[in-house]
């Protein structure tokens, strides 16, 4: 192996997937003077952000880091001196840093290649430098991979009139070297790779832990060695394989996040090279291409494209503002100037969507930005000399408090940069204005953008046809169900329905029936390395702009104002708004010429002509655009007895990706008419290859059929409306569950798996597409489309009157096939309760053998059982195997009490495992049962509402399972009707009774890897006995995943199948999200055991697990633990009504209705008998091959066949060998867990506090405990806190008992979980996530007494701060960053001033904010209130008032009566109530709030507002949920009847 | 689904039926029809079960959550569509069908399921009399000609799912009216023969030509069928019952209940019965021996002829009065049941096996009884042994052998077509294509089955006339 080269793809394995994350941080002198301690102080920064990282197998090996500065002309020239090279003067040469492969002759040729590209461009070779480095520090696998570096030095030749000439011409050759080389190919393992070649700046990284860059590097300890700034990165990857190349920062920038949307912002600079033109390039333009290695990261196809458009001339602030966009569209906020620079350039660049904080330099400048979400942490300060650091956190160079003027934070979308020319900071909004006022954007747009839904048009749209209507809709595949499920509810309600369960019908390749298209693709969706994004709560980030047709040239930077636009708002037609692009020529003077392409051919082609048709239409599409067409309608129109149309999908992306091949892409707009699409995962996959904006016709022409009668009386213009805004949403939550923000980076991205296509149908019309077991191709998919022609046209009985039934989503006996049938679950049930094996085996035989009928991946395969087989009695004993099977998570709310509990307690009799769920559990669950039982959920689950998760609620887990995303809504949040919150489940989940609960969809502490590592570290300090899981959803790269999951210490990962249950989801997720987990286990296994990770992880799999064969199944491809969730709760008594969302469960399982509940008969022994006849089966399968232990058989996949024998239309072209592909171990045993992950947990510094701490710990005696923290000391407080409720549950120690007073910057996490009784005083600053989870501690920071600082304008505490805090208290004197107390259910905070989401799916606690607040306050807020010091009266425009209402707070009248509640001492310094009556009292209780704030704190914002509280009480908005406060008044009220 | 929460709201309502002493002073039915409001709050307790085990506890699959919603929306109209997509004769099960659909309903967990029967029956009938149910005339023929042999609901079914397919069918009834069991098994009381003459009339209108008093095998050789027709569907139903060959069978006053029952039904049309042949149970002590459906129509028609008593045997244990819906639901589960023949009066006697026939003068007198007891053996079968000492008599003039029927009648027309039969003596053919081991020659219903339901003779008609379709034409555009 070498530098650049990860392990070529095999199996499942592939390296495209990798991800990384990061910190990152710079140091820059604002006057721009060039020192050596800044280069130091950017190796420093490293050292300190080392946690960041992640360590592989070994542990010398890190994932990468690096330092970029600026070009060290004294040292540089110094240096050549010594080897006779003489340099011209400072910025008339430039230097290459140069990764050479080891081997000789292959490096040879690569100096030659760049050697021959300098004299070809007239640039003057000056000579090689070795660059001096010290390997002794490198780890054993990275040795090995070592390249040899050396420096070019190159003089700027006669052609380049000045440095920016030269600048550019050295990119042209590095490009055009690259390219050559990559041509030429590299023998396997080596590579050659140009870190940096710059007369500007200068880059030293490499395949190297945090603190080994200054070591590795001797030139960094030269002190002639200077810069005025350094750019610093650190990297956490997935992989374990050493890559020099990856390593980062890049030529310009280093990125902490991931770009979602990199496949189609590739795609999208690929497909402009022919619309390119540069004055500054001139004819060197055609020389740079390609220009982006699609094989790269995300990150350098970033880095690359700022280059090009800086190098093309644009300034580096100017050029971030086009890849990563604020939210523009639709935020009132935004000055109209800065709306327009947005919005012209949205049709130069598509955004290059994710989350981001990228750091950037071109050695002249420095800068950093942020994501529109703000989804990446960025802090900085300011000195009194001067120096400004910029990281991912703070703490990370030791700068005495004294000298700091200024501590802040880069809020989302925001910018800030470092002129070291001027010597001074710009900020983003003079940055921005500047910018936004230079040339007149608003002008441009009036001039030149047309927008759709304004165009005047006399041409009518199309009369609906209601003769044919039925045989159209059969036409394009049109089921009952597609009426009766999608589009009725769409059209009446305006969002998709709910459905619940999950799919247990076959993938689209393995279905007998004809599926659409888009079927076979499956939805990607962000888990770990990225999060999601609430699209409803945080719909301000969200944009559906579209715009249509020919893009303009991207470097055109004089051409501006010239080129027409087209945009639409959203891009779903309607007929008008399609008949108006169709005749658009006259509208806009001719600037669009649109043609309509008919997508059908003659039907007596049959599906073999399909394919010479697809290409008749890309040549027509090529030719219509040569011909001067600038806007391809696709139509299909033209269906009739007659002609057959091609899959709208497939004709989209097939002239999408040629036009993209031929470079004419962007020189046309692609808008869709179509019959086919309907659900809102047509749209998507319709979006996601190339459509800009669809017109579905068709679906239209239903509903006006069916209006009014069949939709509730809804006139059809209203049901039209109501049902574009439902897909509207819909594409928002498809984007939105893989973090992309914009339909104009979404459109061509290909977020998605093809499962079960071809390869080369694949990579001919959907090129880039993975697709993981082959399946079928074009012949199978024109096959459907000719036999719904059939439906349509020819002579069957059945559709003579009536759509097809369809049954994907209700069991039809002439619909899709299930899984789950009367058949299934009776024998099932009947098995169960009467402990009657002959029953469970016909049950069995039923699920298993699928040899006419497939519905699931496995059941192809065949296990080979041609090996010796053993006696049963030596097959290790059932009641050993049931202790590897758990059940799923089942929040006790989704599901009844009665069914949680019964599962629980016949889990804990196996000795096997249950789960929480997301809900929380009663604590008296804790406590064996008077007859020995025990209800304890083994596993608790933590999940991104962390509805319940105490510190006592973790300390009484056997395994703590983080859930990253659910198998059957992937990527998306949860929501529990306020009709389940009843009494007990408020209780339990710490909300209030009868008001919905909000989970987000992402977890807000985890937005990357590295964070993940943080929670993973956080729940390991709370309860050090316990595993901590993972829970992951199979999809493509998943693998990949959990390699980073077991990186960042999990002990257990579970991969669940996308076919899981749910209490509540949309339609379109449970079909469309995720894959099997057949695939998703197969690439974790494989990964795992390439990287040498897998022996000290258990893999878990579950989704759809019923029987031993499916167990046998799983062990074989690698799994350890088994989950099963349907299965057990159908032999409770589910009987698959999916009706779990609607409360109405008939047997008492998804139900809290009362009554209902009182029909649940089901029975742990029901559930015992169960496991015991799966392990027995398990057991028989495991004595035919020849196993004695468990073990033995975890991922012997060679065991496994596919069946050929089946005859199956579709499952002809199937192929697993990937899948069954058997990795090669570092030994045999470590294919299995076999080892405990080292956490490190010796070494935090809670050891200290809990040493200290043991008289309170023992006997409840007061302790003060002083202790100075730093950056590195995370998760404080926290192992102590697992310790008191460990001895002492919820209730805790007395208040005030440990009282720790710290000094200095605290890590990550401080006082997570935080126990009652333990105080935290902090004097200094905190970073993200302090007191998350609070439980009952109390928290306290102000600036040091000796810091000059202004403390209510400086940021004290980071992002995400008491996020699921359950109760408690925290005073905080200055500023907190963004999502300030989300999800809090019940803790009190006074703060001086919070960022955007504040306060965010709250359900309880007082939030006291005596400042301002970011944009979306209160967004989801459900409960709890806040308290605004709305000083410019314009806290209103800020706050999200979907669910709150704003109000003053009353004058003193209701004061005068709490007075007497508190006894009249306002001076109570301690634990006080004041929260007894939410909807009174409210001067009081926060003049009493800010009292505690000020004795605890010394705030001088707290005694301003104090002394002079009359003048500002009317200053102050309280915040109340209506949900909320109906909940509380009907409480009220029902207590008072209960008294009366 | 019309409204969630239905089925706590609204409670199980049933039809009613007419008070005892109106309804045995003649032979009408006396089911009362629930009023459409309380229909529609029937249909809207239907919970559209994600798996709707109803839809597979019907055997002809009917499509029962779409039609209740329906119902429940007062849309008859396409109610009749989505009931008549998977079943031709939806008057027939609605009256005379067990409802192994309400076995399987959901709501049967906790004994109240949706009322299935009554909304089937309901939405039919209201078709008929709102004239939506029209002949559907197809309009091209294939040219191929079928025969169809025996008219009860199997062979109706495939008729009328042949014509529709275009083929020329004939109709051979070897009665003098067509029907089969449901004519001359089924007392009218419990379902009007008018409702097979309106049928019967549509069909002709769609082409089908009926030919009564046609005894395949007897009349006319089966193999003329065999030169005639490019297929021939046997549907002949299972005729042959099950003797009690014990001593006294031979006595006047022993009959089969179908010579009874059909007997009745002719006498109920109007039919002339001559005095010598006529079978009554005016003024005497009945015994009706066998505890089904047949028995129980023995005995409805027992009290209509004004018998002194009626005493019904049955040889199997009383059931329990609740299942256990534990280990049942959704099958058919084994309880006791009380139809309505039995309400309006009979003695039952459970364990009572029948030891001979005492008569005088060759004329029955009495019946000899014993009680006899159940146990499983050492291999889970149950095997019956009399209990000593309990022998008992009971006083009759009228013996009613309703002990089922064991196959169909082997003479004449099977024996002369030579095909192969299953081992309990019924044609054997598979349910795919239901061909017998004779070229061309298809057979459905109870001639394949055995004895069974209505519903699954509709059934196994529908599926034998898309099997002949294939057959004939090498695809078939029929539904299954």
């Amino acid at each position: 192996m070498y530098q650049g080269s990860l392990p070529p793809r095999q199996g499942l394995y592939d390296p495209k997937n990798e991800h990384d994350s990061c910190g990152v941080g710079f140091v820059a002198d604002i006057k721009g003077r060039k020192s050596h301690r800044i280069i130091e102080q950017g190796l420093e920064i490293l050292r300190n952000l080392t946690h960041r990282g992640a360590v592989g197998a070994d542990k010398l090996a890190g994932d990468g880091a690096g330092i970029l500065m600026q070009l060290p002309d004294t040292f540089l020239r110094s240096a050549c001196a010594e080897i006779d090279i003489t340099l011209p003067a400072k910025g008339s040469y430039g230097v290459a840093m140069v990764f050479l492969p080891p081997h000789k002759e292959t490096a040879a040729s690569c100096v030659e290649t760049l050697e021959a590209f300098v004299l070809q461009e007239d640039q003057e070779l000056l000579g090689w430098r070795d660059v001096p480095v010290d390997n002794t520090g490198l780890g054993h696998t990275v040795l090995p991979t070592e390249p040899v570096i050396r420096q070019l030095f190159i003089a700027k030749g006669d052609n380049c009139k000045d440095q920016n000439a030269f600048e550019r011409k050295l990119f042209v050759i590095r490009k055009q070297v690259e390219n050559s080389i990559a041509n030429a190919g590299m023998p396997v393992g080596d590579a050659f790779y140009i870190a940096s070649m710059s007369s500007r700046t200068l880059l030293y990284k490499g395949m190297l832990l945090a603190n080994q860059v200054g070591s590795y590097y001797k030139d960094l300890d030269d002190t002639s060695m200077e810069s005025s700034l350094a750019l610093v990165h650190q990297r956490f990857s997935t992989n374990t394989f050493p890559t020099w190349d990856l390593a980062q920062p890049f030529r310009m920038i280093a990125h902490n996040g991931e770009i979602n949307t990199v496949r189609g912002n590739v795609n999208w600079m690929a497909a402009r090279r022919h619309t390119m033109a540069s004055e500054v390039f001139g004819d060197d333009l055609e020389k740079i291409w390609p220009l982006i290695d699609g094989n790269q990261s995300d990150s350098a196809c970033f880095d690359n494209a700022l280059e090009l458009l800086v190098l093309g001339g644009y300034s580096m602030s100017h050029a971030m503002m086009m890849l990563i966009p604020e939210a523009w569209s639709g935020n009132p906020l935004m000055d109209d100037k800065r709306r327009a620079f947005y919005e012209y350039h949205a049709a130069l660049m598509e955004p290059w969507d994710g989350p981001a904080a990228v750091a950037f330099t071109d050695g002249r400048q420095i800068g950093a930005t942020l994501d529109r979400n703000g989804l990446r942490p960025a802090r900085y300060l300011i000195t009194d000399d001067d120096l400004v650091l910029m990281a991912s956190e703070m703490g990370v160079l030791d700068i005495p408090e004294e000298k700091i003027v200024k501590k802040w934070r880069l809020q989302p979308g925001k910018m800030f940069l470092i002129d070291l020319e001027q010597g001074r900071i710009i900020d983003d909004e003079e940055l921005k204005s500047g910018l936004s006022n230079a040339d007149p954007y608003q002008e441009w747009l009036d001039k030149s953008q047309l927008e759709v839904e304004k165009l005047n048009t006399d041409i009518s749209p199309m009369e609906p046809d209601t003769e044919t209507l039925l045989d159209r809709q059969q036409a394009f595949g049109y089921t009952q169900e597609d009426i009766k499920f999608l589009l009725t509810p769409m059209a009446i309600t305006g969002q998709e329905a709910t459905g619940s369960m999950g799919a247990d019908n076959p993938p689209a390749v393995l279905s007998s029936r004809a599926k659409p298209l888009a079927n076979f693709f499956q939805q990607n969706f962000a888990q770990v390395t990225n999060p999601p994004i609430d699209p409803i709560r945080e719909e301000i980030v969200m944009s559906l702009v579209s715009l249509v047709g020919p893009r303009p040239n991207l470097l055109g930077l004089h051409e501006a104002g010239t080129h027409m636009r087209l945009e639409v708002s959203q891009p779903v037609l309607s007929n008008a708004d399609l008949e108006a692009i169709r005749h658009i020529e006259d509208a806009s003077d001719g600037a669009f010429r649109t043609v309509t392409l008919d997508i059908c051919y003659a039907a007596t082609a049959g599906a073999n002509g399909m394919q010479q048709a697809i290409e008749d239409l890309c040549k027509k599409a090529e030719e219509s655009v040569n011909d001067g067409n600038n806007i391809l309608i696709l139509s299909d129109r033209n269906v009739d007895a007659d002609n057959v149309a091609i899959p709208a999908l497939l004709a989209t992306s097939a002239v999408h990706h040629h036009l993209i091949r031929s470079g004419l892409r962007t020189s046309s707009g692609l808008v869709v008419e179509t019959g086919a699409a309907l659900e809102v995962h047509h749209f998507a996959t319709l979006a996601g290859y190339g459509a800009e904006a669809i017109n579905p016709y068709l679906a239209i022409e239903t509903l006006h059929s069916m209006t009014p009668e069949q939709l509730d009386g809804l006139e059809f213009k209203e049901a039209n409306k109501r049902y574009i805004k439902a897909l509207g949403k819909g594409l928002k939550k498809v984007m939105s569950k893989m973090g992309i923000s914009t339909y104009q980076s979404y459109c061509g991205a290909q977020i998605f798996d093809a499962v079960g296509l071809s390869s080369d149908f694949v990579e001919k019309y959907f090129t880039g597409t993975t697709s993981t077991i082959e399946g079928v191709g074009l012949e199978a998919i024109a096959r459907s489309a000719v036999d719904w022609h059939e439906n349509a046209f020819g002579n069957r009985e059945i559709y003579r009157r009536h759509l097809d039934a369809g049954g994907d989503y209700a069991f039809r006996l002439r619909g899709e096939s299930h899984i789950w049938t009367p058949d299934t679950i009776a024998k099932l049930q009947h098995a169960t309760r009467a402990n009657d094996a002959s029953s469970f085996s016909e049950f069995s035989r039923l699920i298993d053998e699928q040899s006419e009928d497939l519905k699931t991946l496995r059941g192809l395969f065949e296990i080979d059982t041609t090996g010796q087989p053993i006696p049963l009695d030596e097959v290790e004993p059932a009641k050993e195997i049931v202790k590897r099977f758990a059940t799923g998570a089942m929040s006790y709310g989704s599901i009844s009490y009665e069914a949680h509990s019964t599962l629980a307690i016949a889990m804990n009799r196996i000795g096997g495992k249950s789960n929480t769920g997301e809900g929380g559990e009663e604590s008296k669950r804790f406590q064996p049962m008077k007859n020995g039982d025990s209800a304890r959920s083994a596993i608790k689950q933590v999940a991104s509402g962390r509805f319940g998760v105490t510190t006592e609620y973790l300390v009484n887990a056997d395994d703590i399972q983080i859930k990253m995303a659910q198998g059957a809504k992937p990527g998306e949040g949860g929501q529990l009707p306020g009709h389940k919150v009843n009494a007990e489940i408020a209780r339990v989940r710490h909300s209030t009774q009868g008001v919905g609960l909000i989970s987000p969809p992402p977890h807000h502490d985890i937005y990357s890897i590295e964070d993940l590592a943080q929670l993973i570290f956080d729940l390991k300090n709370v309860n050090p006995a316990a595993r901590i899981s993972v829970k992951l959803v199979s999809e493509v790269g998943v693998g990949t995943v959990a390699a980073g999951v077991s990186k960042a210490h999990a002990d257990h990962v579970t991969i669940a199948g996308y076919d899981g249950g749910t209490g509540a989801s949309p339609l379109t997720s449970i079909k469309h999200a995720g894959s099997p987990w057949e695939i998703g286990l197969a690439e974790t296994h494989q990964t795992l055991v390439i990287n040498n990770l897998r022996s000290r992880i258990s893999v878990q799999v579950d989704g759809g697990m019923r029987t031993g064969r499916d167990v046998v199944i799983g062990a074989l491809l690698g799994a350890d633990e088994f989950g099963f969730a349907t299965a057990p709760l159908i032999v409770e008594g589910c009987v698959m009504m999916r009706k779990c969302h609607l409360n109405t469960c008939p047997v008492g399982v998804a139900t809290q209705d009362p009554e209902l509940r009182k029909r649940f008969t089901g029975k742990p022994e029901h559930v015992v008998n169960y496991f015991f006849f799966v392990a027995e089966e398990i057991r028989q399968l495991m004595a035919q091959m020849g196993y004695r232990k468990f073990d033995e058989m975890i991922g012997q996949m060679d065991r496994l066949n596919m069946r050929k024998a089946i005859d199956h239309w579709k499952a002809e072209g199937l192929d697993y060998s990937r899948l069954l592909q058997k990795p090669e171990a570092a030994s045999p045993e470590d294919i299995y867990n076999t080892t405990a992950q080292d956490h490190g947990l010796d070494k935090v510094i809670d050891n200290t506090l809990i040493a200290q701490a043991q008289p309170a710990l023992n006997n409840g005696e007061c302790v003060n405990i002083e202790i100075d923290i730093h950056n590195y000391n995370r998760s404080f407080g926290t192992m102590l806190s697992g310790q008191v409720a460990q001895k002492y549950g919820m209730q805790g120690l007395p208040d005030d008992c440990i009282h720790i007073h710290a000094k200095g910057t605290s890590g990550q996490s401080l006082g997570a979980f935080l126990a009652r009784g333990v105080t935290l005083e902090l004097s200094g600053e905190g970073n993200d996530y302090v007191g998350k989870g609070l439980s009952g501690g109390r928290i306290i920071i102000y600036p040091p007494a000796d810091s000059p600082i202004v403390a209510e304008e400086n940021i004290i505490v980071g992002n995400t701060v008491m996020y699921g805090a359950i109760e408690g208290e925290c005073y905080f004197n200055g500023v907190a960053g963004e999502r300030f107390a989300v999800r809090n259910s019940g803790a009190t905070a006074v703060v001086e001033a919070v960022g955007d989401h504040g306060c965010e799916y709250m359900t309880g606690g007082i939030v006291v904010v005596l400042g301002s607040t970011g944009r979306n306050f209160a967004a989801g807020m459900s409960g709890g209130i806040a308290y605004v010091l709305d000083t410019e009266g314009d806290f209103e425009s800020r706050c999200n008032m979907a669910q709150v209402e704003l109000e003053a707070i009353p004058a003193e009248d209701d004061a005068m009566e709490a007075l007497e509640h508190q006894g009249g001492d306002l001076e109570i310094h301690g634990l006080v109530d004041v929260s007894h009556d939410m909807t009174r009292f409210d001067a009081i209780r926060l003049q009493q709030l800010i009292q505690q704030h000020l004795h605890y704190t010394n705030s001088n914002r707290a005694r301003e507002i104090l002394e002079n509280w009359s003048e500002y009480l009317p200053r102050f908005v309280k915040i109340m949920p209506v949900e909320y406060r109906r909940a509380l008044q009907e409480i009220s009220m029902q207590q008072q009847t209960k008294t009366a | 689904m019309g409204k969630p929460t239905g089925f706590i709201e609204f409670q199980r309502q049933e039809r009613s039926y007419a008070p005892v002493a109106d309804r045995l002073a003649k032979y009408d039915e006396f089911v009362i029809p629930l009023q459409q409001d309380v229909l529609q709050q029937q249909g809207a307790r239907c919970m559209d079960c994600g798996i709707p085990f109803c839809h597979q506890g019907c055997p002809v699959n009917n499509i029962i959550p779409d039609w209740n919603d329906l119902v429940y929306k007062d849309d008859m109209r396409s109610a009749i569509e989505v009931l008549h997509s998977t079943n031709n004769f939806p008057e027939f099960t609605g009256r005379i069908c067990p409802a192994p659909c309400e076995a399987a309903c959901t709501l049967n967990i906790d004994d109240v399921p949706v009322t299935i029967k009554t909304i089937e029956c309901a939405i039919v009938d209201n078709a008929w009399q709102q004239g939506w149910i029209k002949p559907q005339i197809v309009n091209h023929r294939s040219g191929k000609k079928v025969a169809v042999v025996g008219s009860g609901p199997s062979g109706l079914a495939a008729a009328q799912q042949l014509a529709r397919a275009g083929h020329d069918v004939t109709l051979f009834e070897k009665n003098d009216r067509i029907g089969g069991l449901l004519r001359y098994g089924i007392p009218d009381f419990k379902f009007s023969k008018s409702l097979i003459d309106r049928r019967m009339s549509q069909m002709m209108a769609e082409g089908i030509e009926f030919k009564t008093n046609t005894h395949i095998g007897v009349d006319i050789p089966a193999r003329q069928l065999l030169t005639e027709f490019d297929a021939t569907v046997l549907t002949g139903g299972s005729e042959d019952p099950r003797d009690l060959a014990i001593e006294g069978r031979e006595l006047d006053g022993v009959y089969f209940a179908m010579d009874f029952l059909a007997q009745s039904n002719k006498r109920v049309a109007g039919d002339e019965i001559a005095a010598a042949e006529a079978i009554l149970a005016t003024d005497l002590d009945v015994v009706v021996i066998g505890g089904g459906d047949t028995g129980s129509d023995c005995i409805g028609t027992s009290n209509r002829q004004g018998a002194k008593s009626v005493t019904q045997l049955e040889i199997m244990p009383m059931p329990p009065e609740k299942e256990n819906k534990a280990l049942t639901w959704p099958d058919w589960p084994n309880k006791l049941r009380t139809s309505s023949s039995q309400e309006e009066g009979c003695e039952r006697m459970w364990s009572v096996a029948t030891k001979r026939f005492k008569g005088k003068n060759g004329k029955l007198a009495g019946v000899d009884c014993i009680k006899v007891e159940w146990k499983q053996d050492v291999n889970g079968q149950w095997q019956m042994s009399e209990i000593a000492g309990t022998e008992f008599e009971l006083k009759a003039d009228r013996v009613f052998i309703a002990m089922g029927f064991v196959h169909p009648v082997h003479q004449g027309m099977l024996e002369e077509l030579g095909l192969v039969q299953d081992n309990r003596g019924n044609i054997s053919a598979g349910t795919d294509n239901y061909q017998t081991s004779v070229d061309r020659v298809f057979a459905a219903g109870d001639m394949r089955r055995g004895q069974s339901l209505v519903v699954w003779a509709i059934r196994e008609g529908r599926q034998a006339a898309r099997a002949v379709d294939e057959f004939l034409m090498g695809h078939s555009n029929l539904p299954r």
